[in-house]
């Protein structure tokens, strides 16, 4: 008959029938979660996906249970923290999962970012997951943003006005810009507010589009390790139950790293100085980021030069927004059609010293840039390495990733995922007696 | 291949400004800041660190009759020493040496009355300013959380209470400002406050000698309380949320394998 009474192809009693023939939930969840083929050879690197949607919705729970204690005023922020962290039952176990659980999420958002990077997951079909990906990425760097301010801690105070002043740098508006972001002339009670606001707001934002990519996800499929597509019904395997079995274990190993951070270390990521409450009249000897922030912080103050019409503070701001917004294009920048790096030689090279340059900037960014790298060593300043770091950084995606797609020979791919999952040995057989051309 | 030249040509730039900087800039750094605390020995810290109830009791001692003077404790309220072993009515007894303004009563007056257990504790000025007024120009900051304020925070407390010198030696070419105390440990290495411990500055109770270093390790063990009071629930819970998180790993593990023995 019509559409809405068709038989649903779901098992279960007779209310969760009736449920899905009106909307069809339960067929959604079996499709996607239950029957849905993914490859039969992902690695641990594949958890992540499943540890950050955990990450965000703890976040939120955390989130909303603070939000009911915490009183955004600049005269009341820093107490009513505090009063979470002593007189709030277990306040001080919600705060610091919280706090921490900003530095895990990036620690997760990070590896999967650089997991898609190796394994070429932004290559064609997957350019638009990867796209709100890096939204993703943007939406929680400016949610980790607003958070650190509401403490109203002295790193809150002044980490948002450097933060705020940056964009002082855009030419003729640049002003206008800060006071109209400030809602003041100052960073002050109006701006704790919005940030407070928009902190509230962004996480929602943050799973409307989590959700997009997963639907991405589900449309062009996962990559995987080989990151040659699946050949038929042999090469996957049913999400459920064997990723959710391998998920649940990657996952509750990383809750156990998380409860150790959390119950013995909950300080450790953090600022001392933001247990100062904030003070517009002491600027603070160094005023240093959130740990995550420090290769774009690297990045922002290697720009310490004129370049042209560009002036050293606009061109820091947009080196350092352009190394976030670089990723956007990284589908079209590499020009290779082989996705994993395990079939390519020299990008394999070059990843992990892309990885190690980030490593090495966020070193830079929490160190004084006119301090000596090593006691002893005159001449080498921490600026130096921002500068190398820096360029290395827009080299690697501007110059190398096109340049490698044209010059780079790839290893020959394996036939199909089966074959190189059951086949014996690393080398795959089939393709040493039958060369493979590119895929 | 249009963009991508001129991406080249960009990136070949700053990379080029990047290696004519190196070399360049060699600014020498201030030299001389102030001295690394030593790592002292504290109950506390590790794993299954506790708190060393007698000393943080000393401690609050030393607080009360020397730090408080000038001090501030404003996260702490006089109920919270509860958690130190002491009962409602030795708490309402500390409590009540303060005045603390309440009000408006019916008359629409203030009026002052003694301290309650629910009151913080009282602070030794009323505002900013006058702390500022009567040290010399210097706000002595409140002492909540200076333990985790600083970096090494204990260690860094200790170092302070026990680091006053009285003149600076003669290497470090030190210009002493007015009323001020050479502390080599202090960011600048001269500090508004004037040494406050001396030899038996307090007389403790329980017999423990008050030299400078016994009275600072106390009064560093109270401030470590009134940082993280929560610190012993913490760990002790911790034990158990990760032996558990543990063992369902382990399960967890045993599940994934098990599922996955089908497919090999």
């Amino acid at each position: 008959m019509s559409a809405h009474t068709q038989p649903s192809g779901i098992s279960g009693n007779g209310l969760v029938k009736w449920i899905d023939s009106r909307l069809p939930v339960f067929t959604y969840l079996q499709k996607e979660y239950g029957e849905f083929p993914a490859p039969r050879n992902f690695n641990y690197w594949w958890n992540f996906g499943a540890i950050l949607t955990f990450m965000l919705v703890l976040m939120i729970f955390t989130g909303i249970f603070l939000a009911m204690q915490y009183t955004p005023h600049v005269d009341m922020a820093f107490n009513s923290v505090e009063r979470i962290m002593r007189d709030v039952n277990y306040g001080w176990l919600l705060r610091y999962m919280h706090a921490n659980g900003a530095t895990f999420f990036f620690i997760a958002v990070y590896i999967h970012i650089f997991r898609g990077l190796y394994y070429g997951s932004y290559k064609n079909p997957r350019e638009l997951l990867w796209i709100f990906g890096v939204v993703i990425l943007v939406l929680m760097m400016a949610s980790a943003f607003t958070g650190y301010v509401l403490p109203w801690g002295q790193m809150s105070f002044w980490g948002a006005t450097v933060i705020t002043n940056l964009f002082s740098a855009v030419p003729l508006i640049g002003d206008a810009i800060v006071t109209w972001l400030w809602g003041g002339f100052a960073v002050d009670n109006p701006t704790l507010n919005r940030f407070f606001s928009l902190h509230f707001l962004l996480p929602f934002v943050i799973f409307a589009v989590v959700a997009l990519h997963v639907i991405a996800l589900h449309i062009t499929g996962s990559n995987n390790p080989l990151g040659i597509d699946p050949k038929g019904p042999q090469d996957t395997i049913p999400f459920h139950p064997y990723y959710t079995a391998k998920d649940s274990f990657g996952l509750a190993i990383w809750i156990t790293l998380f409860a150790a951070v959390v119950f013995f270390a909950p300080n450790f990521f953090g600022e001392p100085e933001n247990y100062l409450r904030a003070n517009p009249l002491q600027t603070p000897a160094e005023i240093v980021p959130e740990w995550y922030f420090l290769p774009y912080f690297a990045i922002l103050r290697s720009v310490d030069f004129d370049l042209w019409f560009i002036d050293a503070k606009l061109g820091g701001v947009i080196a350092m927004f352009g190394s976030i917004l670089i990723l956007f294009i990284v589908p079209w920048l590499d020009r290779s059609k082989v996705r994993s790096a395990r079939f390519r030689p020299i990008y394999k090279w070059f990843f992990w010293i892309l990885l190690l340059d980030c490593i090495m900037l966020g070193f830079v960014g929490g160190h004084a840039p006119n301090a000596q790298v090593f006691e002893g060593v005159k001449g080498l300043l921490f600026i130096d390495l921002g500068h190398v770091g820096t360029a290395w950084y827009f080299f690697h995606f501007l110059i190398l990733l096109p340049v490698l797609g044209m010059i780079e020979k790839p290893k020959p791919l394996p036939t199909s995922i089966t074959e190189s999952v059951l086949g014996g040995g690393n080398a795959p057989t089939g393709a040493a007696a039958k060369p493979m051309e590119k895929a | 291949m249009d963009i991508a030249k001129k991406f080249s040509r960009a990136a070949a730039v700053m990379a080029l400004a990047g290696m004519a900087l190196i070399g360049v800039n060699t600014n020498a750094i201030a030299a001389g800041d102030a001295k690394k605390p030593e790592a002292q020995d504290w109950d506390f810290t590790g794993l299954t660190g506790r708190f060393d109830i007698a000393s943080i009791q000393r401690g609050l001692q030393v607080y009360i009759e020397v730090c408080s003077s000038c001090h501030s404790l404003d996260q702490v309220a006089y109920r919270n020493l509860l958690d130190l072993g002491f009962n409602v009515d030795e708490v309402k007894a500390i409590a009540e040496q303060y005045e603390v303004t309440d009000g408006p009563d019916e008359n629409g007056d203030m009026f002052d009355r003694s301290a309650r257990p629910s009151d913080r504790f009282v602070a030794p000025f009323p505002n900013e300013q006058a702390a500022r007024a009567s040290n010399n120009g210097a706000f002595p900051p409140d002492l909540s959380l200076t333990a985790k304020a600083h970096p090494g925070g204990p260690d860094y407390i200790y170092a302070i209470l026990t680091g006053f010198e009285d003149e600076p030696p003669e290497e470090d070419h030190i210009e002493m400002g007015e009323g001020m105390s050479y502390n080599p440990y202090f960011a600048g290495k001269q500090i508004a406050m004037a040494q406050p411990l001396f030899e038996d500055s307090v007389e403790y109770s329980d017999g423990t000698k008050a030299t400078v270093e016994q009275m600072s390790k106390d009064v560093t063990n109270f401030l470590q309380w009134t940082a993280e009071p929560e610190m012993e629930d913490r760990k002790r819970i911790g034990w158990k949320v990760v032996l558990f998180l543990l063992v369902l790993s382990a399960l967890l593990y045993a599940a994934k394998r098990q599922t996955w023995a089908k497919l090999h």
